[in-house]
């Protein structure tokens, strides 16, 4: 099995246009999180979200080809470019002839079917623009992706709602270490805001109607975001043969399901894919430093996985730092597993732990050195990141400083 | 309470969680009726529907039993007349 490292990473989040940005605010501990304004939310219990500030199509793509694509397909080919970029990739015909494309989304485009809803139902007009389906499916990042880089290798995209990403990079590093491919451009992307999606989170009273305060006393609930973040994985000795940078390797991908409950979380569905985790790369819990927390902040979340991981790691867990960067780039759902390995990847490369922002009170029922509301300076040599998706599907990624 | 109010909880309740309607009485606690989280969010709506009334979250964190849930619709219902009334 060959060993796999990350090479290129590409972000858009609410923490900024690309990586030197978004890593810029982990390290500054500031939130994205800010009242939303791409939607009209006067009618809506919540108020605020992570989004992508002031964004527009226009230094990123011509109008007609950004007419294709839905706001999460664009955000997918933009933090495309710039992993890519960052890679320095060297193509070749076999390169773009074998490359892999796995990407993650939840709601793919469902604001664009949201509006063509609207014009049936609403408007009564009896026709939907005809690049309602195109724009709207979930895949239609990766296919932009391929079609950007004219890559003809294998692409898909997997839909495991707030575990999508952990999914998909996971798959990419199996096919990568195993042999299947020799670079692969994984992550995910997701653009949730828009009414009649920002009604439906409303219904499940999870969204805060304030911020996002993971493991805090005080949290009241997720903050929703929007992004994406795309990682280029590469074999690690062909990468070292080209001199490419090497931000972090993966070594390890764990998966399981709660067959629990579609909602609720459960401690024995996290512990397992933790777990499974730790197999696949053939660690004890007490290599760990840092684990970079699905951290919802909701008032079920945050106690079941302070449970999960004192569960896996024993006494160990006294020594690890955990945090939740939701606090800063929200909840991007599809996306979220992406962002926090891109975030983890960097916390290892950089030294620098991302905190938990908006903490202001500890809870019993989550015990655990969440890097209260500051970056801390640590040389952590491996992390892990935690994935725990609606519909209890778990992925967890395990990391390694390069 | 009115027995009314009363009646259209339980009733609410019952098709919600689709349990037989004589297995929902005011002394009934959540648990006993195995509602779990989901049920109640779904509760919540369909209640938020029969009464033509808004439930903030605040409201129902500590609801635990019917009666506390009859007693916070009432409290809602009643707020919801006296504005219609002022706004006369």
């Amino acid at each position: 099995m060959r060993r796999v490292a990350i090479t290129g990473i590409g972000t858009i989040s609410a923490l900024g246009r690309n990586t030197a940005e978004f890593a810029e605010a982990l390290r500054a501990g500031r939130s994205g999180i800010g009242p939303i304004e791409s939607t009209d939310v006067s009618q809506v219990r919540f108020q605020n979200g992570a989004e992508v500030k002031d964004y527009s199509h226009q230094p990123y793509f011509d109008d007609r080809r950004a007419d294709f694509m839905d706001r999460f397909a664009q955000f997918a080919v933009i933090a495309a470019r710039e992993a890519v970029e960052d890679a320095a990739v060297a193509w070749t015909p076999e390169l773009r002839e074998t490359a892999a494309i796995i990407t993650g989304s939840c709601v793919g485009g469902q604001s664009t079917e949201d509006i063509g809803f609207q014009e049936v139902y609403k408007l009564r007009h009896n026709r939907v623009h005809p690049l309602t389906i195109p724009k709207t499916m979930a895949n239609a990042g990766a296919s932009h992706m391929s079609m950007e880089f004219g890559i003809t290798g294998p692409s898909f995209t997997i839909s495991t709602a707030c575990s999508s990403s952990g999914h998909a990079i996971g798959q990419a590093y199996w096919m990568v270490r195993s042999g299947v491919t020799d670079l692969a451009i994984t992550g995910g992307s997701e653009a949730p805001f828009s009414y009649g999606i920002l009604k439906a989170w409303e219904a499940m009273r999870v969204v805060s109607p304030e911020t996002c305060r993971p493991f805090s006393r005080d949290r009241r609930g997720m903050i929703l975001g929007e992004g994406a973040a795309m990682l280029v994985l590469e074999p690690l000795d062909a990468a070292q043969a080209r001199g490419a940078r090497i931000h972090a390797e993966i070594v390890g991908f764990g998966m399981s399901s709660d067959a629990c409950h579609i909602t609720q979380p459960s401690v024995e569905g996290a512990v397992r894919a933790m777990r499974a985790a730790l197999r696949d790369s053939g660690l004890a819990p007490e290599a760990f430093g840092y684990i970079n927390a699905h951290g919802t902040a909701t008032p079920a979340n945050d106690p079941t996985e302070t449970a999960g991981i004192r569960c896996v790691f024993g006494d160990h867990a006294r020594r690890l730092a955990v945090s939740s960067t939701k606090s800063m780039h929200g909840h991007t759902l599809g996306a979220a597993a992406a962002l926090e390995c891109a975030a983890t990847a960097l916390a290892l490369r950089d030294g620098i732990l991302p905190p938990t922002a908006n903490f202001s009170e500890p809870d019993p029922e989550c015990d655990l050195d969440v890097i209260p509301n500051v970056a801390r300076l640590a040389q952590v040599e491996y992390a892990m990141s935690n994935s725990f998706a609606f519909g209890g599907l778990n992925a967890v990624l395990v990391l390694r400083k390069a | 309470m009115s027995d009314d109010l009363v009646k259209r909880v339980l009733k609410v309740i019952a098709t919600s969680k689709r349990v037989p309607p004589e297995t929902v009485t005011i002394d009934s606690e959540f648990q006993q009726l195995g509602i779990d989280s989901m049920d109640a969010v779904e509760i919540l709506f369909a209640l938020e529907n029969e009464f033509d009334i808004t439930i903030p979250d605040e409201e129902v964190r500590t609801v635990r039993n019917v009666r506390q849930m009859c007693q916070g619709v009432e409290k809602l219902v009643a707020a919801k007349s006296a504005e219609t009334k002022a706004g006369q």
